[in-house]
């Protein structure tokens, strides 16, 4: 059998937290789908307003993304900065 | 990449910033990295447009060129964005918001002709970020003189701390929300011609819609809006 190295065990640690990292990805699009499903509504009660309804909208859903772009940039941060190589 | 993926691996993908020139700077190993030059052509491409544009302002002969109907009718929307948000004391908050929208704008729309967008560098994002949190502070201090910071001990003392940080997460939230956003999409983008290469031939035009207009526009417009409801928050009435 041939010896794991560090790195290696390290590297695949690695790759694993970034998939565990992006579960984070299931918040946003729990809120950006709720956020369209009640804009949907809102302009089946009032069509006049479906402007501003979809820019209010488009402002919540990209302020919902944040959490997930969060686990994302740890992903990323993950795959190619990867930090705990350099503490080998 | 390895021989794993087989025909499809075509080359390298490529979305990293790369360095052009090393230097050295008081002892620190710097870099002039493909970010600079970026944010070089997306500057020099802003003042270019700001230039020719005062040019025609100043010609009075004749009737006005498309361009200046075109510069005059973005500098009113900013406006009415501005004005709409901030009430009256909006007006000399345009400057900064302008600037930020169209610099943030060109960056991201940058994407289109095959520059690596400045801002998917969270260098960059991240002074912007900076730059918006000195701007809330500074008229936080500004307009509510002595009871500055007071809202820090609102409602009960005892959550100062959970509210300083949620002070000072701003400049994190706003400048990640942006970098993450635009690196994402260049991320995809790098994968798509590096391991596509053969096949990534007119379709990948829909994704840039997608990932460089579409995406970029929301992102400037809610970094934009987010940076007047900040301010707007410390301002009295």
């Amino acid at each position: 059998m041939s010896q794991i190295t560090n790195e290696a065990l390290i590297l695949a640690c690695s790759a694993i937290g970034a998939g565990l990292a992006m579960i984070a990805g299931i918040g946003p699009g729990v809120g950006q789908g709720y956020a369209a499903g009640q804009a949907a509504a809102a302009v089946g009660r009032n069509p006049g307003a479906q402007g501003d309804i979809r820019a209010t909208m488009l402002m919540g859903q990209a302020v919902a993304e944040t959490t997930g772009l969060y686990g994302l940039v740890i992903a990323f941060i993950l795959l190619f900065a990867n930090p705990l190589l350099g503490k080998l | 990449m390895g021989s794993g993926l087989g025909i499809l691996a075509a080359r390298e993908p490529d979305f990293q910033i790369h360095g052009l020139l090393k230097f050295e700077l008081f002892g620190q190993e710097l870099w002039l990295t493909t970010t600079h030059i970026s944010v070089l052509i997306v500057c020099v491409a802003l003042i270019t447009f700001a230039i020719v544009v005062k040019a025609k302002l100043k010609d009075t002969e004749g009737e006005p060129g498309s361009l200046q109907n075109i510069a005059e009718m973005a500098v009113e929307a900013l406006d009415n964005m501005v004005c709409g948000n901030m009430g009256s004391k909006g007006l000399s908050f345009r400057n900064y918001i302008g600037t930020l929208f169209f610099f943030i704008l060109i960056s991201n729309l940058s994407g289109l002709v095959g520059l690596r967008p400045p801002t998917a560098d969270y260098g960059v994002t991240f002074t912007l970020g900076i730059f918006t949190f000195i701007l809330i502070q500074f008229n936080n201090v500004r307009y509510n003189k002595g009871r500055a910071f007071t809202d820090l001990f609102q409602p009960i003392p005892l959550l100062f701390p959970i509210n300083l940080i949620g002070e000072l997460a701003v400049p994190f939230s706003l400048s990640i929300r942006l970098f993450g956003n635009v690196l994402s999409g260049t991320v995809i983008m790098g994968l798509l011609y590096g391991l596509l290469n053969q096949f990534a031939l007119a379709w990948p035009a829909v994704l840039h819609v997608y990932f460089d207009i579409f995406s970029g526009c929301i992102q400037t417009y809610v970094f934009c809006m987010l940076t007047m409801v900040f301010i707007t928050d410390k301002i009295p009435d």
